[in-house]
């Protein structure tokens, strides 16, 4: 997603540390001349932000009503919440929808409300979602071939520490006796 | 058997250093595809978006033409980008329907004065359900749907010059 650009000359606007040192070093390096100089940085940099025509990638329309309003039935509000936070947002791809402030999030909230009130399953509604976007939308990754070994690690893990330790008891006992 | 066990932790060490090497060389790919690719378009009717021209549900894809499908936005900086390469798969006789995502009446209008009208039909998907139901993931993305209304291929972003022959042949792929 393109977010607001403004025009801003690269090290001359960087908040207000960024801007203190520049100025700073600009009093430093330049004679009688510094104090001009530092105006003429603010007025261009002043001109640039007033001529920037912020350019507007998102839609006009306002967020679908369930995107941010909750059910009024509290039980089903806590599905579609628990569920909510399971699902990725396919546009802020590290945040789940119930996390997300983009648009197609809270499309994507309003939907799963929309289906728990209309009583369907959770389940029913995250599968109808892996049928479209794949596993990648689930923060609950089902058992294949390509998830075994992240269900599996944990627990050869286990018994790798079982017999690291059965082996370490066992040397011990022999060494008491 | 002890012998072997000493090299263990070498070889464990070379899986873990292969796992990392292979994720640092292999490019990355951030993109979500869709897993409707192969599988016949969701059932719709989206109402029409802009007076004069149609809207698009699935009973009128099934004209046995294959066709592109785009979807697009007049909010959405790369699809004016790829206006252009629309234009010209328009003039080389593909049949381009669109669905608007999120959008009013008013701006698609201006959209289309502005970068021209390659469309046939026009959906208005005011909530991206089509979209969701799609798999699509953002815009612009462009589907082109063989025939019989089934999914051939997803193309993700704008349509970029050098896009244009492989859309071509994947639309005269389609047409069998």
């Amino acid at each position: 997603m393109v977010g607001l650009r403004s025009p801003v000359i690269p090290g001359s606007f960087r908040g207000p540390l960024g801007r203190r040192s520049r100025r700073v070093r600009l009093m430093r390096i330049g004679g009688p001349r510094n104090k001009s100089g530092v105006t003429g940085w603010f007025l261009l940099v002043a001109v640039a932000l007033f001529h920037a025509a912020p350019v507007l990638a998102d839609t006009p329309l306002p967020p679908a009503r369930l995107a941010y309003t909750q059910l009024p039935d509290p039980h089903q509000e806590a599905q579609a919440e628990a569920l909510m936070q399971t699902l990725r947002c396919v546009v802020c791809q590290g945040q789940s929808i119930a996390q997300s402030d983009a648009d197609m999030a809270g499309q994507m909230r309003a939907m799963v409300r929309e289906r728990i009130a209309r009583g369907e399953k959770p389940s029913a509604i995250r599968q109808w979602l892996i049928q479209r976007y794949g596993d990648y939308v689930s923060y609950d990754p089902p058992l294949s071939a390509v998830t075994a070994p992240l269900w599996l690690a944990p627990l050869v893990l286990l018994g790798l520490g079982a017999w690291i330790a059965r082996a370490s008891f066992k040397r011990r006992r022999r060494r008491q006796s | 058997m002890k012998r072997a066990l000493l090299w263990l932790p070498l070889a464990a060490f070379v899986l873990l250093f292969a796992v990392v090497a292979s994720g640092l060389l292999k490019p990355n790919d951030h993109l979500v595809h869709s897993q409707m690719v192969g599988k016949q378009l969701p059932h719709f009717d989206l109402p029409a978006m802009v007076p004069g021209t149609p809207g698009l549900d699935t009973a009128r894809l099934a004209d046995g033409k294959p066709r592109l499908i785009n979807v697009f936005a007049s909010w959405c900086i790369p699809c004016m980008a790829e206006s252009p390469q629309l234009m010209a798969l328009k003039q080389q006789g593909a049949e381009i329907d669109a669905v608007a995502v999120r959008d009013t009446p008013q701006n698609i209008a201006a959209f289309l004065q502005r970068f021209g009208n390659p469309y046939t039909r026009i959906g208005d998907d005011r909530q991206s359900a089509f979209q969701l139901a799609l798999g699509s993931s953002g815009v612009p993305e462009t589907y082109v749907i063989d025939g019989k209304g089934r999914i051939v291929e997803q193309h993700i972003g704008d349509i970029r010059p050098e896009d244009v022959p492989d859309l071509l042949a994947a639309l005269n792929k389609a047409a069998g």
